[in-house]
C-alpha cells in the first residue's frame, strides 16, 4: 500500500519541467528574504530586502550607471579572455608539436596556475598603473593557464586514428590544428573556457573593487565599492544580482554552445 | 599464377622495423621483409595477433619509416603518408564526428584534390552509393552502426581514387554477418574500380575468400613464412578453398599438439 502511494508522487515530481521548479525555488528564497527584512528586526542599512534591491535595481538601470559598470567589467574581461584564448591555443599547439613546447608549458602551468589573479595585481598596479591594462593582466593570469592546460590535454588525448586519419590526408600543419585538433578537442576546450570565464569574471570584480574609483573603467566592483562609501546597501545588492545573473547568462550560453556541437557530434552526453 | 614482378605497384625490399615507443624502444617487429604486389592485386597479410602485420601495413602507408631496407610505391620510395594511399582502419573513431557522412567525404576530397564544393558533393554522393550508405549522408557518425561506420569510412577512402587502399582488419570488430556482407561488397567493388586491395586481417577465412596472393607473417620479430596463391579459392566450403585454409592453418599454427587440435576441429565442422 505504501509503495502505491508513493509512486504518484514521484511521477508528479517530473510532470514540472526543471526550469520552473528552480524558478519556483528562487521565488521562495526571495519571499523568505523579505519576510527576513520586513519581520526579523534586521538594519536596514545593512541588509537591504528584495523589493529596495529591485528598485535600485530600476533606478540605476534607467539612469545607465548599472549597464555602464557591467559594461566595462564585461569589457575588460572580454579583452582579457580574448588574449588568454589566443595565448592558450598557442602553447597548447606548441606542447602538441615541440617536446620543448610541452616543457615549457608544463613548468609555466606548475609556477602561475596556483596564482590568483588578484595576488598579483598590487604588482601589476605598480608596473602599469590605475589603467584597465591592470585589470586585463591579472584577468589574463586568472584565464590563460584554465584554457591552456584544458586544450592542451584535448589535443594530447586525441586518438591516434584521429590523428592517422589527419595525416593520411596529407594536411598541413595548421589545418591538422583547424580543422581537426581544435574540433576533436572541442569538449575540454569548452570546460577549459567555462573553467577561465568563471575565474576572469570573479577577478574583474574583485580587481575593480581593489581599485576603489577607477575613472572612466568603472566596473561593477567600482560600483559596490562607491555605493559602500555612502552606505547606500539595495545598491550593492542591486550589483550582486547582476553579477550572479551573468554567471547565469553565461553558463547557458556554453551550454547552448555545448548543445549545438560537441551533443549533437555525440562527443559529449546531454546533461 | 606467375604474376610476381610483372608489374609491381609496391616494392618492399630487406625491410626491418622497429617499435619505438617508451620502454620497447628499438624491438625489432619485422625482420627482414621482401615481397612485392601487383598493380590491382587483392594481397592480404595475415598472421598471429601482435605480429606485426599492422606494423608493415603502417610502414607502406608512409607512418613509420623502416631503420633498414626500401619501400617503393610506384618505383618512388615513400615519403610519408598521403592520400594515393588511402587507409581504412579497424577503429570506428576513424570518421570525424563533427562532420556527417557527406561531410567527411566532401572534406577528404576538398582538401586532397582541391575539387569545388559542388563537385565534392556529387562525387562523394556516387561513393557512399557504390558502399550502400547513400542513405546515412546527412548523420553524424555517432548515430551509425559499426557496419555502417566502416562503409562509410571505405567509401571516404575509395573516393580519393587511391592507387592503393590500404585495410588494416577493417571488419575484425564487426559480427560475423555484417562482416560476410561487406567482405562480399568488397569484392563487388574491387571488380568494378580495379583498386591495389592491401588486406591485414588474422581470420584465415577472410584472407582466402578475399585475397590473390596471402602472405604468411610468423611472430616476434616477424618473418615472412609463405606467400601462398589463393586467386584460385574464391568460393567458401569449395576444396580448392578447404584445402588452401587447411595449408594456411599449418603454417599459422607451428606447435605441433596444436596443430592436431586445431585438425580435429576442422574435422568437426
Amino acid at each position: 500500500m505504501r509503495l502505491s502511494l508513493a509512486q504518484p508522487t514521484v511521477a508528479k515530481a517530473y510532470i514540472v519541467p526543471s526550469w520552473v521548479r528552480y524558478i519556483l525555488i528562487g521565488i521562495g528564497f526571495i519571499i523568505a528574504w523579505q519576510l527576513y527584512v520586513s519581520y526579523g528586526g534586521v538594519n536596514p542599512l545593512l541588509v537591504a530586502s528584495p523589493i529596495a534591491t529591485i528598485q535600485a535595481l530600476i533606478t540605476d538601470t534607467s539612469n545607465g550607471q548599472l549597464p555602464m559598470a557591467t559594461f566595462n567589467s564585461l569589457q575588460n574581461l572580454a579583452i582579457g579572455m580574448a588574449i588568454s584564448i589566443a595565448l592558450g591555443l598557442a602553447l597548447a599547439s606548441l606542447s602538441t608539436f615541440f617536446r620543448f613546447g610541452r616543457d615549457i608549458l608544463t613548468v609555466l602551468t606548475a609556477v602561475f596556475s596556483a596564482l590568483p589573479g588578484i595576488a598579483i595585481l598590487p604588482l601589476v598596479m605598480l608596473w602599469f598603473g590605475l589603467t584597465p591594462t591592470s585589470i586585463i593582466v591579472v584577468v589574463v593570469q586568472s584565464a590563460l593557464w584554465p584554457i591552456a592546460t584544458n586544450t592542451d590535454t584535448g589535443f594530447r588525448t586525441i586518438g591516434t586514428t584521429t590523428r592517422m586519419v589527419a595525416l593520411n590526408l596529407g594536411l598541413s600543419r595548421f589545418r591538422i590544428v583547424r580543422d581537426v585538433l581544435l574540433p576533436a578537442a572541442l569538449p575540454h576546450i569548452l570546460s577549459g573556457l567555462r573553467l577561465a570565464w568563471a575565474f576572469g569574471w570573479r577577478t574583474v570584480v574583485a580587481a575593480e573593487l581593489v581599485f576603489g574609483i577607477a575613472g572612466s573603467a568603472a566596473g561593477l566592483g567600482w560600483y559596490i565599492n562607491n555605493a559602500r562609501y555612502f552606505l547606500n546597501t539595495p545598491p550593492m545588492f542591486a550589483a550582486l544580482v547582476v553579477i550572479s545573473l551573468m554567471g547565469i547568462l553565461v553558463d547557458g550560453f556554453f551550454f547552448w554552445i555545448e548543445r549545438k556541437t560537441v551533443i549533437k557530434w555525440g562527443m559529449k552526453l546531454a546533461h | 599464377m606467375g604474376q610476381q614482378d610483372i608489374d609491381p605497384i609496391v616494392r618492399v625490399s630487406h625491410v626491418y622495423l622497429d617499435y619505438v615507443n617508451g620502454r620497447n624502444r628499438g624491438t625489432t617487429i619485422i625482420e627482414d621483409a621482401s615481397f612485392s604486389i601487383q598493380h590491382g592485386e587483392k594481397f592480404v597479410i595475415i598472421g598471429p595477433s601482435g605480429c606485426g602485420k599492422t606494423t608493415l601495413l603502417n610502414a607502406i602507408a608512409g607512418f613509420l619509416k623502416p631503420y633498414q631496407g626500401q619501400i617503393l610505391v610506384k618505383d618512388e620510395p615513400i615519403n610519408g603518408p598521403g592520400p594515393d594511399r588511402a587507409v581504412v582502419f579497424q577503429n570506428f573513431e576513424q570518421l570525424f564526428a563533427w562532420r556527417t557522412v557527406l561531410g567527411n567525404i566532401v572534406y577528404a576530397l576538398q582538401v586532397t584534390k582541391h575539387l569545388s564544393k559542388h563537385d565534392a558533393i556529387e562525387r562523394a554522393r556516387s561513393y557512399l552509393e557504390l558502399v550502400d550508405v547513400a542513405a546515412a549522408a546527412d548523420k553524424y557518425p555517432h548515430m551509425l552502426s559499426g557496419g555502417m561506420k566502416q562503409r562509410a569510412a571505405l567509401a571516404r577512402a575509395l573516393a580519393l581514387e587511391p592507387d592503393i587502399l590500404l585495410m588494416d582488419e577493417p571488419f575484425g570488430a564487426l559480427d560475423a554477418i555484417t562482416r560476410n556482407q561487406l567482405q562480399l561488397e568488397l569484392n563487388d567493388i574491387w571488380r568494378r574500380t580495379g583498386v591495389t586491395i592491401v588486406l591485414v586481417t588474422h581470420s584465415i577465412q577472410e584472407a582466402v575468400f578475399l585475397g590473390h596472393r596471402v602472405m604468411v607473417m610468423s611472430s616476434s620479430p616477424a618473418q615472412i613464412r609463405e606467400i601462398v596463391d589463393t586467386s584460385q579459392a574464391d568460393k567458401f566450403g569449395s576444396t580448392t578453398f578447404t584445402d588452401i585454409s587447411t595449408h594456411l592453418r599449418s603454417l599459422l599454427i607451428r606447435d605441433e599438439t596444436a596443430q592436431e587440435r586445431v585438425a580435429e576441429l576442422s574435422a568437426v565442422e
